[in-house]
């Protein structure tokens, strides 16, 4: 059983209609984000499931998995704070912003809160460089950006998650 | 965001002049995508590749390649062709392409249809890097409104012309930017650089001829087939014609994208647009193209050269994709080396040799030298590594990992005495 194919069965056949039939391996990195919809990451099961729709090995998909900084092959947090340190925003307070919000959430860059609920990365530039200190949250269900904040704003906003995580 | 001056100049930044023009109906009212029904209906592709050729536009992605050339070197003899339209955006200091996708979607769509005829591509392919998420659904829902219009689909405005656009999200890996290492990505494998030639317009997707061209540039196209290559060049230098988004950033009051004729001047881009140097400190450097550019010592004679193909040169670094990152004196070029070598060791796809072990040990010296305990053996043997690098790799990554290092040790020998 192909619990991926039969689970989202309309949703992939959309996806393989986007390239042309016998390139069926251009599909691996739309599957890989279905896949780490659930629970934010790709399991081994994954890997070989979406090996069995698009003819590859299990193997070549975790190298995919791999090679790319969005796609994760371990559990981390519900939400993932990944801060941009690189130059343009580290010339406008990056470093600083990202060590105080780590200092103030009690966690260090790359940890997860007790919860489970937030981990915080570093990454590198996300093309936002003029509305720095940013990030982006990547979650199961995609990423969004924050920009021009400070660390009382991002506060907020992880006290604003933790809130509808209880109530949910 | 910093109150933005009107240039009056937006030819690609048109949301600054228009602010509605996101929206279709507005995008219309203004004549938008009569252009391309009147190419498809009317138009020779040769045609349309002369005028682009003629109005001497240049790809904006950094390398300046004439765009009109490429599209000529597309083999007529192999069939189908491929536009695909570099979205990958990941040149630390810019952040143009998310703008104009995100502010004036439709003349970026116009332009990549008017392509692709000329072209003869009946399939687009938008590759975006993965973190321009909610991007890749808002144009997947402008796709789909022209193919309600009838814009897109199969025998356009009854012609035997078809035309379909698809986004293809990337997962997080500049390398991908690197037009075959994106051919391969879209392929399903490791998003590694092919060996050159051939050139994607002879073998690219799938085999096939194929055009790679980046956002800024085609996001042009409809606008110069409609006013002609004489209206463009009116813009501009000589040898670089039109306007370009230039995305400022670093040390400066007023960071932004500033669409400004090519040939405008360092100092006008930093103390005119950008408002100067944050507290009215001094400056000290400029890089002219992101992360992967020599820094140039902001001299007077600097600051007065003008933002163009053939002028940066002669400071000793290039125009490319026109990110300018300002230093002031707050700034340490062992700081500086040690974050750009940080992003290139992180990002060597680890193809090449030199790149992926070179960019290992360059780090190791980075942090060294500015962390404590370097010495002028690791500053001499950084500069060591790093020319030996150059010119070694398949692809621009592995050179450009080198250019701010020796550019710093070199220009800026002061900060890296002991």
């Amino acid at each position: 059983m192909n619990t991926l194919q039969e689970k989202y069965a309309n949703e992939i056949e959309t996806i393989l209609a986007k390239y042309p039939a016998d390139h069926k391996q251009s599909a691996v990195m739309p599957l890989l984000y279905i896949a780490q919809r659930e629970d934010g990451y790709v399991t081994k099961q994954d890997l070989v499931e979406i090996g069995e729709i698009l003819g590859m090995t299990s193997t070549e998909v975790a190298s995919i998995v791999g090679f790319y900084t969005l796609y994760h092959d371990k559990p981390a947090g519900k939400i993932r704070i990944q801060v941009c340190n690189d130059l343009p925003c580290a010339l406008r307070g990056a470093d600083e912003f990202l060590e105080k919000l780590c200092e103030n959430v009690g966690i260090q860059v790359g940890e997860t809160t007790e919860d489970g609920l937030v981990t915080i990365e570093a990454v590198m530039c996300l093309a936002a460089c003029d509305k720095a200190p940013m990030f982006q949250v990547q979650t199961g269900d995609g990423i969004e950006y924050y920009e021009d904040q400070t660390v009382e704003s991002a506060l907020e906003l992880i006290e604003g998650w933790k809130t509808q995580e209880k109530e949910s | 965001m910093a109150e933005q001056k009107v240039t009056g100049h937006h030819i690609l930044l048109r949301h600054r002049d228009i602010p509605d023009i996101g929206k279709f109906e507005v995008y219309t009212a203004q004549g938008g995508f009569e252009t391309f029904k009147k190419a498809v209906t009317s138009m020779e592709p040769e045609a349309i590749k002369q005028i682009v050729l003629d109005a001497g536009l240049r790809g904006r992605g950094g390398a300046g390649f004439p765009t009109g050339r490429k599209w000529m070197f597309v083999d007529n003899n192999n069939w189908p062709h491929y536009l695909v339209v570099n979205a990958d955006e990941s040149e630390p200091g810019t952040f143009k392409d998310r703008e104009i996708m995100d502010k004036n979607p439709w003349q970026f769509l116009e332009g990549i249809m008017c392509s692709a005829y000329a072209v003869g591509a009946n399939d687009i392919y938008i590759y975006l890097r993965g973190e321009f998420w909610q991007l890749a659904h808002q144009l997947d829902e402008q796709i789909q409104k022209l193919h309600e219009e009838n814009l897109l689909g199969e025998k356009l405005f009854g012609t035997d012309y078809s035309l379909n656009i698809f986004t293809h999200l990337g997962a997080g890996a500049y390398i991908c930017g690197e037009e075959t290492a994106l051919l391969n990505s879209m392929e399903g494998v490791l998003g590694q650089p092919r060996l050159r030639p051939p050139f994607p317009p002879a073998v690219g997707l799938y085999n096939k001829p194929t055009v790679v061209n980046n956002v800024e540039t085609l996001a042009n196209v409809a606008l110069i087939l409609e006013k002609g290559a004489e209206w463009y060049r009116s813009f501009g230098t000589a040898e670089s014609a039109g306007t370009k988004v230039f995305s400022l950033s670093g040390r400066v009051k007023k960071p932004g994208n500033y669409e400004l004729p090519l040939g405008s001047t360092y100092r006008e881009l930093i103390y005119e647009y950008g408002g100067g140097i944050i507290d009215d400190g001094q400056i000290k450097g400029i890089m002219s193209a992101g992360a992967s550019s020599a820094v140039i010592v902001a001299t007077e004679e600097a600051l007065d050269t003008p933002m163009a193909y053939e002028s940066v040169p002669k400071l000793g670094a290039d125009l490319g994709s026109a990110s300018v990152i300002i230093l002031d004196q707050t700034v340490d070029m062992r700081w500086l080396i040690n974050k750009t070598i940080h992003f290139f060791k992180h990002e060597s796809c680890g193809k090449c040799t030199p790149c992926r072990e070179g960019n290992f040990w360059m780090q190791n010296l980075t942090t060294r030298i500015w962390e404590g305990g370097g010495d002028q053996t690791d500053v001499d043997l950084l500069h060591n590594v790093a020319k030996n690098i150059q010119g070694k790799c398949l692809c621009a990554l592995g050179e450009f990992s080198t250019m701010a290092v020796v550019s710093s040790i070199e220009r800026f020998s002061e900060d890296f005495k002991v």
